[in-house]
């Protein structure tokens, strides 16, 4: 594969097919562990993680698993990489450990992952399905900084533990708890798509003008 | 929270209204947003979540108890726990097709989607790390299921209605549905004392 088509499936899976944010998919820790944008860091971290060793694994097998039994193989191969990060963080990074609690092991069944594998990974080399493991989970991660900081600025006044709003600011306790999650999510979600939908209505009027 | 400690009723309050799956425990969203357009399939997705919860529960607390608990491999429980729902959702789906033919055309791919529904998995987890014997897993899952089917169903309820109604282009779809479920989930926050 050439240079500029493994560009394109690098920066694919920041913008134009952010998994949070435009395939709307894995909804489940964008809402629940984005308390704070250093959670949020950790669960896009290690997203990142399982999503490039199972494409790459893949990738590898992709001529000898058969197409019957694809889905349990996926399975295995993604669970076995989640066990990893797990026995990894709680060796290594026990509070974030603690922190992620149950959402650490349903990576396994984050549709993000399963969806690039299906989609991807069993049709193309490796290079190119670690890349877009790489562009995915860089994509994921940031949709989940910025949902983690959105909450903990709205909720606690803070950005990674920093104070930026000074003591004066009264916070929005909401947001931190149950409720904020959907609300962050589908507020910044609207967002994204008006300003998405601007910018194609310019691009149409550029192309309009120019003929 | 213990069976015997607060009685069945309880327990199902708990399991079902204050630690309700989708506005308190953040699992299962997936179908929660994806089937929630139409009344009809929204009852059918959750009667099937209830199903193999249900059954989930039962086949991975007796796998975790006699099996994995017994060779020291309490490590491989992700990995055992998905194979066992991917298998039960395959039956499922089989029994449903001979079966149940409409109901089977009218949940189409999310059928196969219910091994992804984090619910299924994250309820064995929790009942594993809950340390719940038999009955208390089984029931965990059914009453859980059912809040999650109470969600899906009252969800497809707003839908409905909102198909009709005026909302600004750049929200409509999943953006004010995850809006008004973080409304729901204001008002799911009144159960939460009801259990101590």
């Amino acid at each position: 594969m050439s240079k500029n088509s493994l560009r394109g499936v690098f920066v694919n899976g920041i913008f134009n097919e952010n998994p949070v944010f435009r395939l709307v998919l894995g909804t489940c820790p964008v809402i629940a562990v984005t308390t704070s944008a250093i959670n949020g860091a950790g669960m896009g971290l290690a997203a990142t993680f399982v999503l490039i060793g199972s494409n790459v694994v893949i990738s590898l097998l992709r001529n000898f698993i058969p197409g019957k039994v694809r889905i349990p193989a996926f399975i295995v191969v993604i669970c076995t990489f989640v066990t990893m990060i797990q026995l990894l963080m709680h060796a290594y990074l026990p509070s974030l450990y603690e922190a992620l609690g149950i959402f650490l092991p349903l990576i396994v069944v984050n549709c993000i992952i399963l969806a690039r594998a299906e989609a991807f990974a069993s049709k193309n080399g490796v290079v190119a399905s670690a890349m877009d493991g790489i562009g995915m989970g860089i994509g994921f991660t940031l949709a989940m900084v910025l949902m983690g900081s959105v909450r903990e600025l709205l909720g606690n006044g803070t950005i990674f533990g920093v104070s930026l709003l000074g003591a004066s600011f009264e916070p929005v306790l909401l947001f931190v708890l149950a409720p904020g999650g959907f609300l962050a999510y589908g507020l910044l979600l609207g967002i994204i798509n008006a300003i998405g939908n601007k910018r194609k209505a310019n691009r149409s009027n550029e192309e309009v003008k120019a003929a | 929270m213990r069976l015997s400690e607060i009685g069945v009723f309880l327990f199902f309050v708990n399991a079902a209204f204050s630690n309700n799956f989708i506005f308190s425990r953040f699992l299962g969203n997936c179908p929660y947003l994806g089937v929630s357009t139409k009344l009809e399939t929204a009852t059918g997705m959750g009667v099937a979540v209830v199903f193999v919860m249900g059954i989930a529960s039962l086949f991975c607390y007796l796998t975790y108890e006699y099996i994995l608990l017994p060779f020291g491999l309490q490590y491989l429980n992700t990995i055992a726990f998905i194979l066992i729902i991917a298998a039960l959702v395959q039956f499922v789906e089989m029994f449903m097709k001979k079966s149940l033919p409409a109901l089977y055309s009218a949940l189409g791919i999310y059928l196969p989607l219910i091994t992804t529904n984090c619910a299924v998995l994250g309820v064995t987890i929790l009942n594993m790390n809950s340390g719940f014997n038999l009955l208390e897993s089984v029931l965990s899952g059914v009453f859980g299921a059912v809040g999650f089917l109470l969600a899906i169903v009252l969800m497809a309820g707003v839908r409905e209605r909102l198909e009709s109604s005026d909302i600004p282009k750049a929200f409509k779809g999943f953006p004010i549905s995850l809006i008004i479920a973080g409304f729901m989930s204001v008002a799911f926050m009144g159960f939460s004392g009801l259990v101590k």
